[in-house]
């Protein structure tokens, strides 16, 4: 059935809504292009003084020309270690060498050497577990000087520190996914482990250098002058020592090896889902930004969103008629099936039993699953609880957690409570997570909060018999309010990986697109759900 | 007429006579070589007879097999086309021993005219006019200088046993003939151990205009003339009918005469009477004369059939068949102006080195007549002339005419070989040509400016590299999405030794940015078409690691691939065959020690010897090759390495 749009493109709250997207676009765009400049012109000129191409050069000659780059925390580490590591110093995404999705993990040696910052690891730890849940097989280009040592008690001793990227790399490659590293730079201390424990290793003459300890430290321990191209050079490495496979003349070259690598791998992905023909949304996504409100408390009608999103603005409505707050139903992205889930409104107990009803048939057929994100949680009040909303609402939870279909969740608008567990926000393992400028999260509203905690004091006040004038309690809510509205930013979300990026509105429809596709790689597993309380 | 006949060759001669006999209702059976076993004229015969392995010798120039095929497939005639057989008395002669019609010239017409001299001395008694000179015994000085005096001057002298311009001396003054003529025996003498000369009268701005005829064996006529004088080394370029400044007077004194020497020999069939004519002072009536004549149908009879309107092939076949010529003298008549473009796989730049290759790609405009012998995907081998096609066109004027070349040049298309499209179509628009100011030194005087190979444009190259890339196929939707700022992928083009570096940012499966020196052309594409800066893309085509854009007669460029890069690094010791030829001899053996410039070995091809030498000191690591083997370009021939490499 194809969604009727209601909007009226030329509105002026259209319009009016279109210019606040735009401006918040801008601020996104500027923190990306801030965070694709890596170290700065001079690090990238002296970078490539050397011969060196780019790292996104890099990324760009790795990949099919034309390839789409579905970047992973794109401006991760913004605002962060004062701006000293932008994009956290490694570039990370989905792309294609010959016709196959990589998961591409790059070091940015512009950005302090590329050594890893804590957020770095974190990146890194990230990609590497969508391409494990994916099946993806990872190009690493390696160019770093491993551990960032003033923060090495962030980034060394956890289980998810930097120690976790080769125990990653060892199971991947136990799964039979693949592990290709080209050597194109530094790959000192730790860091030479991950060409050592990939499958295959390309390094280049007079470049790449792999060695536990580098000239200065080798001098240091017992005396021996030797050169780093001696010590643990290209040559020494595909000739002497057996530490790398392929020896490249330069970075083309190199790339052009992993590539040849790539294309031998005999890897097709796996019959999964049944392709339709793509076909365009009816309506222009580019509307996105004007049907979208500016201000999260207007409500809107999700639809038209969908409407914009989905092949031939077609939607299958499930149970249209029965818990409204939430929408269900079955379309296609780019040709693929799926089934949305989206909020239109406030959490009821049938919407969860909707929803939970829902995620159980999409199980049974193995679509995959498209959460829309716009909720402010779980209704409250007596009569809900009364009648066992979170035993509802618990419904919902164990299906989304343990469902085997890929999940997609793109945050639209508010991500607010036990409303992100319920529509697969990040603690729910989606394999893509994905965020609108616009969009904001958190715990709780920072209004409620700050009201929640103004309460408890006022009562602690009243007990007290002190008094509490109304511009003393503003005053005590304001920083609680300035803090969830920094803390509940998209970028201040983003730079922290809580999801994977922040996206452009209008490539909605090309994110899911290019997500489903990655997690169609993977074969999709039968569910066991748990114990529903019913 | 003939139910069955045999065409005796191969290429588009055969094919296009081929599609005369399918036109007049006949069955056609071709003959190949093992090498044109699955050619273009094998596949438009009704019937195919293999007669032997690729070179000439073996088949197409053996008459007992091609008699034998015609026999066994019941044909009733053989048509010889041009060259192979074509002029071969004692062929003709075989084919009437064995009951069968040969669709040309008796025998003995071909002898009357296979032998120079003599025909000189048949025709000038036939009243034909030819070049002046004295060819008689005496060679006393006081009588050579007489006869040069009588003949005017300027004269050349020329060695009797002469060739290549040996012994050859241009006179204009008399007081120099005598110095002239002692150089000239002395020349004489030392070359060819004889120094008699001869003398001749010199054509001061000489063109070659030649008269079709077609007799019957009694009765001749004509069918007016065609200048051929663009020619490159006695080889025409472009043909065109009629010859520009041509006089009635003068056409109608050079028909005549034509038509005086086919009839002196009973001619029978197609013939071409060849003149040189003095230009020096504009065409004359009396500054023709007779050269030769080619006793066949011409490769450039098309230009012919365009302004007379008749099927040449099916005049040979009518008159073969017994019947009188098919039209009177006076009911032939010119109707505007025709020319004809020899299309070759040849590389101007090195000379005109014939060239092979796969046509991976071919095109002729739908607005010319193309007369080809090959389609896309057929091969252009060492064996056999490498001609691709003959394109004519035909217009009212021969301004208008002109125009119709130039485009069906510019939008003929090919790839998979160099060819020599660009020198043609830069041809067409020699301003001298145009203005119809012919001579056959035309060519080699501007020379330089005819075969310099144009820059590409940058829309050029921007076309070049997304072809490359693949970015101007059909794409899915997600091509070149980013989340934000769009990647630049880098594409290495080959020019000659040159190699041009180009980003490309993918925006989109319709939209592309290209950078190239500086600049960026946009690629756009709207209702399946793209455009570049807004230029209609010309299209381009892949195949074999090469990219040819089909702008300025075609831009090729190589795809260079960075995995080669490694190989390069380490494989530039081996010696390459610069060109498809025979390797006539290596000179050295594995272990000799040589030194750069040192000859290595020789390839034969196009008549030539070339050396092969060592660009560096070093030792022979391997040969190869082994000699009296048939390479192609690019074949590795010697392996060198360093002295002490092993």
């Amino acid at each position: 059935m194809k969604i009727d749009s209601r909007v009226l493109t030329g509105a002026e709250g259209f319009q009016a809504n279109r210019a606040a997207h735009l401006a918040l676009l801008d601020e996104v765009r500027a923190a990306a292009e801030a965070a694709a400049a890596g170290g700065g012109a001079r690090a990238r000129a002296r970078h490539e003084a050397r011969g060196k191409m780019a790292p996104r050069e890099r990324v760009a000659n790795l990949l099919d020309p034309g390839s789409p780059f579905l970047e992973v925390g794109a401006t991760a580490a913004h605002g962060m270690y004062d701006g000293a590591a932008p994009c956290a110093g490694v570039i990370a995404g989905v792309g294609r060498i010959h016709g196959l999705d990589c998961m591409v993990i790059c070091n940015d040696a512009t950005v302090k050497g590329g050594t890893y910052f804590p957020m770095t690891v974190k990146k890194h730890l990230r990609a590497q577990e969508i391409a494990e849940e994916n099946h993806l097989p990872c190009v690493y280009l390696v160019d770093s000087g491993g551990a960032n040592l003033p923060q090495q008690d962030e980034v060394f001793p956890d289980r998810d520190h930097f120690g976790r990227i080769f125990y990653n790399q060892a199971n991947m490659s136990a799964k039979g996914i693949p592990q290709i590293a080209v050597v194109m730079g530094s790959c000192t201390a730790g860091g030479a482990y991950v060409p050592a424990m990939s499958d295959v290793t390309i390094i280049v003459r007079e470049q790449g250098t792999i060695f536990l300890a580098g000239p200065p430290l080798v001098k240091a321990a017992t005396g021996e002058v030797v050169s780093a191209e001696d010590l643990g050079g290209g040559d020494v490495h595909t000739r002497l020592s057996g530490v790398a496979d392929y020896l490249a003349e330069d970075d083309g070259h190199a790339l052009a090896l992993a590539r040849r690598a790539v294309a031998g791998l005999n890897r097709r992905a796996p019959e999964t889902v049944v392709w339709e023909t793509p076909e365009p949304p009816a309506y222009d996504p580019e509307e996105i930004l004007g049907v979208v409100p500016a201000d999260l408390k207007t409500p809107y009608d999700i639809r038209e969103v969908i409407a914009r999103i989905v092949d031939g603005s077609r939607l299958d409505e499930f149970k249209p008629r029965f818990g409204e707050t939430l929408v269900t139903g079955f379309a296609h992205v780019a040709g693929c099936p799926v089934g949305i889930i989206a909020n239109n409104g406030v959490l009821f107990s049938e919407a969860a039993q909707k929803g939970a009803h829902f995620v159980e048939l999409c199980s049974q057929r193995k679509v995959p699953l498209v959460f829309l994100q716009n909720i402010t949680g779980f209704m409250v009040g007596r009569r809900y609880e009364n009648e066992g909303i979170a035993r509802h609402g618990a419904k919902m939870v164990t299906a989304v957690a343990t469902t085997q279909v890929p999940k997609i969740t793109l945050l639209v608008g508010g991500s607010f409570g036990a409303g992100n567990y319920g529509m697969a926000g990040r603690a729910y393992s989606p394999r893509f997570l994905w965020t609108w400028p616009n969009s904001r999260i958190s715990v709780m509203g920072g209004e409620q909060a700050a009201g929640v905690l103004a309460t408890v004091k006022r009562d602690a006040m009243e007990r007290a018999g002190e008094d509490w004038s109304a511009e003393e309690e503003a005053a005590f809510k304001r920083p609680t309010i300035e803090m969830f509205e920094r803390q509940s930013h998209p970028l201040y979300a983003s730079a922290r990986l809580w999801d994977d990026g922040v996206v452009d509105p209008r490539k909605s429809r090309e994110v899911l697109a290019l997500s489903l596709k990655a997690a169609l790689n993977a074969p999709i597993e039968e569910t066991r759900f748990g114990v529903f309380r019913m | 007429m003939f139910d069955s006949v045999l065409i005796a060759n191969r290429g588009e001669i055969a094919c296009r006579v081929i599609a005369t006999a399918r036109a007049m209702g006949m069955r056609s059976v071709a003959v190949h070589s093992d090498a044109d076993a699955g050619a273009r004229h094998v596949a438009m015969a009704d019937r195919a007879v293999r007669i032997g392995p690729p070179p000439p010798a073996e088949s197409y120039l053996r008459g007992d097999a091609i008699i034998e095929a015609a026999l066994a497939t019941g044909c009733g005639a053989i048509h010889p086309g041009y060259g192979f057989l074509s002029e071969n008395p004692d062929f003709v002669e075989a084919v009437e021993a064995a009951g069968l019609t040969f669709v040309g010239p008796s025998a003995e017409a071909i002898r009357a005219m296979g032998l120079k001299d003599a025909a000189k001395a048949a025709m000038e008694a036939a009243g034909v006019p030819v070049v002046p000179g004295y060819h008689g015994e005496s060679q006393d000085d006081a009588h050579l200088s007489g006869a040069a005096e009588a003949i005017g001057y300027p004269v050349l002298i020329k060695a009797v046993a002469g060739g290549g311009g040996k012994g050859m001396r241009r006179v204009d003054r008399p007081e120099d003939f005598a110095g002239a003529l002692a150089s000239a025996r002395a020349e004489a003498q030392g070359a060819f151990a004889n120094p008699a000369v001869l003398i001749e009268k010199f054509v001061a701005k000489p063109r070659h205009i030649e008269v079709q005829v077609f007799g019957d064996g009694a009765r001749a006529v004509h069918l007016f003339e065609r200048d051929c004088s663009l020619q490159r080394r006695h080889q025409k370029v472009i043909e065109e009918a009629p010859a520009p400044g041509m006089t009635e007077e003068m056409r109608h004194a050079m028909g005549e005469a034509a038509v005086r020497a086919a009839e002196a020999i009973g001619y029978r069939g197609a013939g071409t009477v060849e003149f040189i004519v003095d230009a020096s002072e504009g065409l004359r009536p009396n500054r023709f004369y007779f050269m030769e004549m080619n006793t066949r149908l011409q490769v450039e009879h098309p230009v012919t059939e365009a302004v007379t309107g008749v099927d040449l092939v099916e005049w040979q076949f009518r008159v073969a068949a017994g019947e009188a010529l098919p039209a009177r003298q006076e009911d032939l008549s010119l109707s505007g102006h025709a020319f004809e473009a020899r299309l070759y796989a040849e590389d101007v730049g090195k000379g005109f080195l014939p060239a092979t290759g796969r046509l991976s790609h071919l095109a002729f405009p739908a607005a010319a007549r193309a007369d080809t012998g090959v389609r896309a995907g057929d091969a252009i081998t060492p064996h056999y002339d490498p001609m691709i096609a003959k394109l004519i066109v035909h217009g009212p004027t021969r301004d208008v005419a002109l125009g119709k070349l130039r485009r069906a040049l510019d939008e003929t298309q090919v790839a998979g070989t160099v060819t020599n499209l660009a020198f043609l179509g830069a041809l067409a628009r020699h301003a001298g040509f145009a203005a119809g100011d012919v001579d056959t030194g035309l060519i080699d005087r501007d020379r330089a400016a005819l075969v310099a190979a144009p820059e590409p444009a940058p829309e050029t190259v921007a076309e070049a590299a997304l072809a490359a890339a693949g970015l101007l196929e059909a794409r899915a939707p997600e091509t070149g999405f980013t989340l934000w700022a769009p990647l630049r992928r880098r594409v290495a083009l080959g020019r000659g030794e040159a190699e041009i570096g180009v980003q490309i940012r993918a925006e989109g499966p319709d939209a592309h940015v290209v950078e190239l020196d500086g600049r960026e052309v946009r690629a756009a594409r709207r209702d399946g078409r793209w455009r570049l800066d807004g230029r209609p893309a010309v299209g381009a085509h892949m195949g074999d690691g090469v990219v040819t854009v089909f702008a300025d007669h075609g831009q090729s460029f190589a795809i260079v691939d960075p995995l080669e890069r490694g190989a390069a690094a380490h494989g530039a010791d081996v010696i390459e065959a610069p060109m498809p030829g025979l390797l006539r001899e290596v000179l050295v053996a594995p272990g000799d020690r040589v030194a750069e410039g040192q000859r290595l070995a020789v390839l034969e091809a196009m008549k030539m010897e070339h050396a092969l030498t060592a660009w560096r000191d070093g030792v022979v690591a391997e040969v190869l090759a082994a000699p009296g083997g048939q390479v192609e370009a690019g074949a590795a021939l010697i392996r060198l390495e360093e002295a002490g490499d092993g």
